[in-house]
């Protein structure tokens, strides 16, 4: 018998029609929607006359542009708030689940999903956003698509797709105290690059990542559109299942016995092949931080700063650009550059586990003056969580200032700017210039990473006050 | 929606050669809220193009005017990061119909194809011949034949196939685009999703 990869037997559970050199008529189970990259397809659906074909396949959330601040009142940004209306009235017309700003499950679309038990293992999941790629932690085909693909999902509950090629990226071993799966991907980022990753669809397998939480594979997953790749996916465990039983959308009694029998073939045959396959060592791993303007200028925060050896003429002035940019030396050392702000939040970073770790790690202590700290939360369930837990107080105690859930300060898009030249280090997943507001500076690291920097001020790796705390018990 | 046929494209080109330019760059996300597909092309690069005051600055590329054309010429892994279309309706909006490059980011590449501005990759050498040329000589001119799948250096007669599916390139010989494809399989897809 053919050995097959999860992702081809996912892939191909999915095909309702192969074009000959041609693209595959794809079926996708879950579609996730928000208001930025929706109304343009909602638009031209009806202008085509249109219907969507099984509105209940589609759940929506307002995310991307929503203020973090008094989201009981109207919005005060006209063109958002647009945006926002525009969403609720086409979910109403058309028969859309939303879950709209103030109600119990708002929040970001990668958080919800999941939160929901919409996420479950085998499915094709897309979404008009890139790091769609998140729910690829369930075992799932899960990407982002443009507005044109929304509109076909709309319409006809499918896309057209060409298979994309398969890697597996294999870790192995113990990760080091203070290193977190944050740390893994900008790793593994910093080793293929930026673009290492198209064409391919990747698995994350070995046992560091079968180690991890579910929380902490959606870290990874979700940025595996940072190397480039349409998604990244993890097989379906006990893990994966412990985290989904008894969510408000997972299966329940036998119907749930039957699901789980199904998840646990979920699995690559022994004996499949890959096109590209990568190993590494989780003990190599340390805490990581990016220096440039791309998510592949990552080093450990102990590192300096690659020069320009052996880079060519086009290379050595994208570099230098970015470097300019990023007002950094080739070089330099990491640690000790001051910062100005942190941001812990978005689809990467915005889930109660992180919240938790940075609590865990600023109790008792003072943010430095220098800085301003903005934490912001994934979902309501996720603040709702933090203030049950006590974690809300320990965070305002600590000096941060906790916000109302939404993409906020990841991608810029409301009022959660970062000012220009200003340093952030941020749990997001990119830098690229301008991203957390025009002029910003964003240096991604994990949320260990970003608790070390808040009590300092300047770039620290969490291990250094990890062996503090050590030492004075 | 329906767009322009593309054929064969003779254009000048616009020059662009820094690498990992991602679709934050092409259009920043500040611009993306609108809820009509309408004036992308005035912030395309908005950034990159204009100063804080909004007032153009000269070294960039666009506001070059010795540079102009429907072929953006770009550097390696062009388009990578967000998945907005935003991004191809801005190049697209500006002006652009066809974007070359020796490396494309993937869902970048997809929406491209989508809404009828067609990429077209080349080898490594041949991009950096094509730069040299242009910066040598701002009006030389690229034809781009997507019948015969050529691009050529009208000046030297240099010319390179790139790969494109025959699908798509009949959706974007014709100005079609998938919707229309996929409905016509409406009773495969229901028949499909019963099953689910």
């Amino acid at each position: 018998m053919e050995k097959k990869s999860l992702f081809d037997k996912i892939w191909d559970a999915h095909v309702i029609q192969s074009i000959p050199s041609g693209p595959d008529v794809f079926f996708i189970d879950k579609h996730f929607i928000h208001e930025v990259t929706s109304p343009v397809a909602f638009l031209n659906l009806e202008k085509r006359g249109n219907k969507v074909m099984f509105p209940e396949r589609t759940i929506a959330t307002p995310d991307h542009n929503v203020p973090t601040v008094d989201q009981d009142k109207t919005i005060k940004d006209q063109l958002s708030r647009m945006q926002v209306e525009k969403l609720r009235e086409n979910c109403k017309k058309h028969g859309i689940d939303l879950h709209d700003l103030g109600t119990d499950h708002h929040g970001i679309v990668h958080v919800i999903g999941p939160e929901l038990g919409i996420t479950q293992p085998g499915m094709t999941i897309v979404c008009g956003d890139s790091h769609t790629s998140t729910h690829g932690a369930f075992g799932t085909i899960a990407f982002g698509i443009g507005t044109s693909e929304v509109e076909m999902v709309f319409a006809t509950q499918c896309i057209m797709q060409a298979k994309p090629k398969k890697m597996r990226i294999t870790i192995d071993g113990e990760l080091g105290k203070g290193v977190t799966s944050k740390d893994i991907i900008l790793y593994i980022i910093a080793q293929i690059s930026a673009s290492g990753g198209t064409g391919y669809f990747i698995e994350y397998a070995g046992s560091a990542i079968r180690s991890l939480s579910m929380e902490a594979r959606m870290t990874i997953c979700n940025m595996s559109i940072e190397m480039g790749a349409r998604g990244g996916l993890i097989a379906p465990d006990e893990t994966t299942f412990e985290y989904l039983k008894g969510k408000q959308y997972s299966p329940k009694g036998e119907e749930w016995d039957k699901a789980v029998a199904h998840w646990k073939t979920l699995q690559t045959d022994e004996g499949a092949t890959f096109d590209v396959e990568y190993h590494y060592d989780a003990a190599d791993i340390e805490p990581m931080i990016t220096y440039g303007t791309n998510p592949g200028m990552g080093v450990k925060v102990r590192g300096n700063i690659p020069t320009t050896d052996g880079m060519n003429e086009s290379e050595n002035k994208s570099y230098i650009k970015s470097l300019d940019y990023m007002g950094f030396q080739p070089g330099e050392a990491m640690e000790g550059k001051k910062i100005d702000y942190v941001f812990v939040g978005s689809c990467t970073n915005g889930r109660i586990e992180d919240l938790r770790s940075v609590a865990e790690f600023v109790k008792g202590k003072q943010k430095a003056d220098n800085i301003t700290a903005w934490i912001v939360p994934g979902s309501r369930e996720v603040e709702k969580m933090a203030i049950e837990e006590g974690i809300v107080q320990i965070l305002e105690d600590a000096g941060f200032k906790l916000r109302q859930p939404g993409c906020s300060a990841c991608l810029a898009m409301n009022d959660d700017k970062i000012p220009s030249g200003k340093y952030a280090v941020s749990t997001s997943n990119r830098n690229f210039e301008g991203r957390q507001g025009p002029g910003s500076r964003t240096l991604l690291a994990s949320p260990l990473t970003v608790a070390a920097v808040a009590i300092t001020g300047m770039i620290t790796d969490p291990r250094d006050i990890i062996e503090e705390l050590v030492q004075e018990k | 929606m329906a767009y322009d046929k593309f054929d064969v494209l003779t254009s000048r080109v616009v020059p662009l050669s820094s690498e990992n330019v991602d679709t934050d760059q092409i259009i920043p996300a500040r611009f993306l809220k609108a809820t009509e597909r309408k004036g992308f092309g005035d912030n395309l690069f908005r950034d990159w193009r204009y100063d804080k005051e909004g007032n153009p600055k000269p070294d960039f590329v666009l506001n070059d005017p010795t540079y102009s054309g429907k072929i953006l010429l770009a550097g390696k892994n062009f388009g990578s990061g967000s998945s907005r279309e935003h991004a191809v309706w801005a190049i697209y909006d500006y002006g652009f119909r066809c974007v070359v490059s020796s490396f494309f980011a993937d869902i970048f590449k997809n929406n491209c194809l989508n809404i009828g501005v067609l990429p077209v990759t080349i080898s490594p050498e041949f991009a950096e011949e094509l730069f040299t040329a242009v910066e040598a000589n701002p009006e030389a001119e690229i034809e781009v034949d997507i019948n015969k799948q050529t691009i050529t250096l009208l000046s030297t007669g240099k010319s390179e196939s790139f790969d494109i599916n025959s699908y798509k390139k009949q959706n974007m010989k014709n100005g079609f685009d998938d919707i229309d494809y996929l409905l016509n399989l409406k009773e495969e897809i229901v028949a499909f999703e019963a099953k689910r």
